[in-house]
């Protein structure tokens, strides 16, 4: 082997190695999302399509608002399980009320509101009484399902002409003469949207994100550079939770129902999201972007399980297995640094 | 002076007493038994029912259901104790119950059945264990993951399918050992006080509960003193997944019908809040099986109590998650200083005052 060759194949290893190898996770998520859709695509042939997409944009919205609200407190290393009892609380408190005559915005305030006192809740407890996230949340989580339930148990429908429909209403960007290739949105997926760009601008342009980042990296050593811990720690759980609340408005007015199990098993597709989008679960590293994508794959794995015709009982298996995958990735990541 | 003595004994006697969880966990079983039998006067009644051999009344009921959160609790004791958690309890007892009754309704012997659900629930935990310990994965994402899986495990066990043994032949003994008597005594509730003996035993009887401990404070600092750490993550997330298993049959065993939505829902949640309950810090390092026995049957009571009382049956979670936040604020370091800081205060008046007079 000549001398030029060597160094060429050096100067290659070089290259490679400059990709950061904990963004290795977020590749392969990118890699899989797509492997999902040419599989998808080569089998049943309707994975390529425009409707495709705007289907899993229009359904999937939720997912993503979530997955944006999840990626906060998972940097930090801690977890928001109550997202999905958030979800359900102000779905049943928001149709009830627009049940009971109340116009629209009025309800979609009280919604985002009650979501703000369960995200002060939470972080209340977590920084003035030193619990860990996880039990926080999880308290908040039975707590805001409790209270759900004992509004009403009742599958609650939105009456018709309420003032919701324009979250829904969908709006045609491509038009095809193929009905199955039409590209629509709607604000549900304008609002996912915009949390995304928001949640982008908050991590890397602001120095509440950088806050986050280094609270996720180590919690003492943010405190004594003199970082604001404890009102960042506030803003992140109040954060997820005003957004898992814009999250349910988003559901309820594509769903136009409500009911008090709603987003049973969200918080999961939340931190399956996360997860699959890189972010460490160890907090420190992780982007909203990734996040996104994860939330991109999660939602892929519906359409495909039951166009495979894998009974529904196995989904849970696959995203389980799906998110252990993942998290063992990681770990294997993080291993190679540390010896690095 | 020895008056004085005496005195400063039964203060100290009293003082332990009073900051021992134990105390104020008979206290609040006590409190909840007062609650029921003000709101129904037969609550403490018992009768001796010749068709099963046994006593039968509310407070019978409440410790035939008590068996159940004895074994998780127990299970989430030890996990907690090495600083982890389990999550994946309630799922556990799906696929276990989930298991045994597809067993039973394919026609395999009972014993068979209830050795080999058993079993399964020892996998399941010795996988999660295995994650935890080897990998090194965070516990509750790892049992967050088991959760998730198990509940589809058991849906996959059953085809989705509530699965009803009630009418299979043989059943008898999974049936005995969810309904039977001991001496008039609920059979699960003894043979769940054996298990959390036998536990009890090992753990305190030989080192294993201090290693689990010293595992719960410092890993390495163990693993420097001879101590596999390894060893001791992977057995108690066994022993979780194990005991979980048994729970999951008395919880079906009882009706010989597994649900596989309901069965063991939420239930993670009721052995946290019993080990909380019963002064195992969730930080670990420190473990109580006495408190955190009495917490699970304080967990029965307070649902008995919720049930006597009339509440919504909907309500359930959101009064645990109060009890929840309550306990964990009072075990927080804040509300302890608090107490010490008014403490100081009072004397410092107390000499300002002596120092005016």
């Amino acid at each position: 082997m000549s001398s030029a060759q060597a160094q060429a194949i050096k100067v290659k290893a070089k290259s490679f190695h400059r990709i950061d190898p904990q963004m290795i996770p977020t590749i392969a998520a990118v890699v899989i999302f797509i492997l999902m859709l040419i599989m998808g695509q080569a089998l049943f042939g309707t994975y390529a399509r425009l409707g495709f997409f705007s289907s899993l944009l229009i359904d999937h919205a939720y997912l993503v608002i979530l997955a944006v609200a999840m990626t906060l407190p998972v940097l930090t290393g801690g977890i928001d399980l109550s997202v999905g009892a958030i979800v359900a609380i102000t779905a049943v408190v928001g149709v009830k009320m627009t049940m009971a005559g109340v116009p629209a915005p009025l309800a979609i305030v009280v919604m985002l509101l009650i979501g703000m006192a369960f995200g002060l809740l939470a972080g209340t407890l977590i920084e003035e009484f030193n619990m860990q996230p996880f039990i926080a949340t999880l308290s908040t989580m039975f707590l805001a399902r409790g209270v759900a339930s004992i509004i009403s148990t009742d599958s609650l429908t939105l009456p018709q002409n309420n003032n919701f429909h324009w979250i829904s209403d969908e709006i045609k960007i491509i038009d095809n003469p193929k009905i199955s290739n039409d590209f629509s949105i709607n604000v549900g997926v304008i609002i996912a949207i915009l949390v995304v760009v928001f949640g982008y601008m908050l991590l890397h342009k602001t120095r509440t994100g950088r806050t986050i980042y280094a609270i996720g990296g180590s919690v003492s050593s943010a405190e004594l550079m003199g970082l604001p811990v404890k009102r960042t720690q506030y803003l992140i759980y109040f954060t997820s939770a005003t957004l898992a609340s814009l999250a349910s408005i988003v559901y309820t007015a594509n769903i136009g129902s409500a009911k008090n199990t709603v987003g049973v098993g969200w918080e999961l597709d939340a931190v399956a999201s996360v997860v699959i989008g890189g972010t460490l679960v160890t907090g420190g590293f992780g982007y909203v972007l990734g996040s996104v994508v994860g939330a991109m794959v999660r939602s892929t794995i519906d359409p495909l399980t039951s166009d495979f015709g894998v009974p529904a009982e196995w989904t849970t298996i696959v995203v389980g297995m799906m998110i252990l995958v993942f998290v063992v990735l990681q770990r294997a990541v993080t291993a190679i640094n540390e010896k690095e | 002076m020895a008056e004085q003595k005496q005195r400063s004994d039964e203060d100290s006697t009293v003082r332990k007493l009073l900051s021992s969880n134990l105390t104020w966990s008979v206290v609040a079983l006590m409190a909840l038994i007062v609650i029921c039998t003000i709101f129904d006067h037969g609550f403490l009644r018992l009768t001796w029912n010749t068709n099963t051999g046994g006593l039968s009344g509310p407070l019978i009921t409440m410790l035939q259901e008590s068996a159940r959160y004895l074994m998780i609790a127990t299970g989430m004791t030890l996990v907690i104790s090495t600083a982890g958690i389990d999550l994946s309890v309630g799922s556990v007892m799906a696929v276990s119950g989930a298991a045994a009754m597809q067993m039973l309704v394919s026609g395999i012997n009972v014993w068979v059945a209830i050795l080999l659900s058993l079993l399964i629930g020892l996998v399941i935990g010795s996988i999660s264990g295995a994650l935890v310990s080897i990998l090194g994965l965070q516990p509750f994402i790892t049992t967050l993951i088991m959760m998730l899986a198990g509940r589809g495990l058991a849906k996959v066990i059953t085809s989705g399918q509530n699965t009803d043994a009630s009418s299979i032949q043989g059943g008898a003994p999974l049936r005995w050992m969810a309904n039977g008597f001991i001496l008039g005594i609920p059979a699960n509730f003894i043979i769940a006080l054996v298990i959390v003996g036998l536990v009890g035993l090992i753990t305190r009887k030989t080192a294993m509960g201090m290693m689990i401990e010293s595992v719960g404070i410092n890993p390495e600092a163990s693993r420097m003193t001879g101590i596999k750490p390894k060893k001791i993550l992977f057995m108690v997330y066994a022993i979780s997944g194990l005991l979980a298993a048994v729970a999951g049959l008395f919880a079906t065993a009882s009706v010989m019908r597994v649900d596989v939505v309901k069965t063991g829902q939420d239930l993670e949640m009721y052995a946290i809040l019993a080990v909380v309950i019963g002064g195992t810090s969730l930080l670990g390092g420190k473990f109580s099986l006495t408190g955190s026995a009495l917490g699970a049957i304080i967990i029965a009571m307070i649902r008995k109590t919720i049930i006597t009382l009339g509440i919504d049956s909907a309500a359930t979670p959101a009064f645990f998650a109060a009890v929840v936040i309550v306990i964990c604020v009072m075990q927080a370091p804040k509300i302890h200083n608090l107490g010490a800081e008014m403490k100081r205060r009072r004397t410092l008046k107390e000499q300002a005052k002596a120092v005016t007079a």
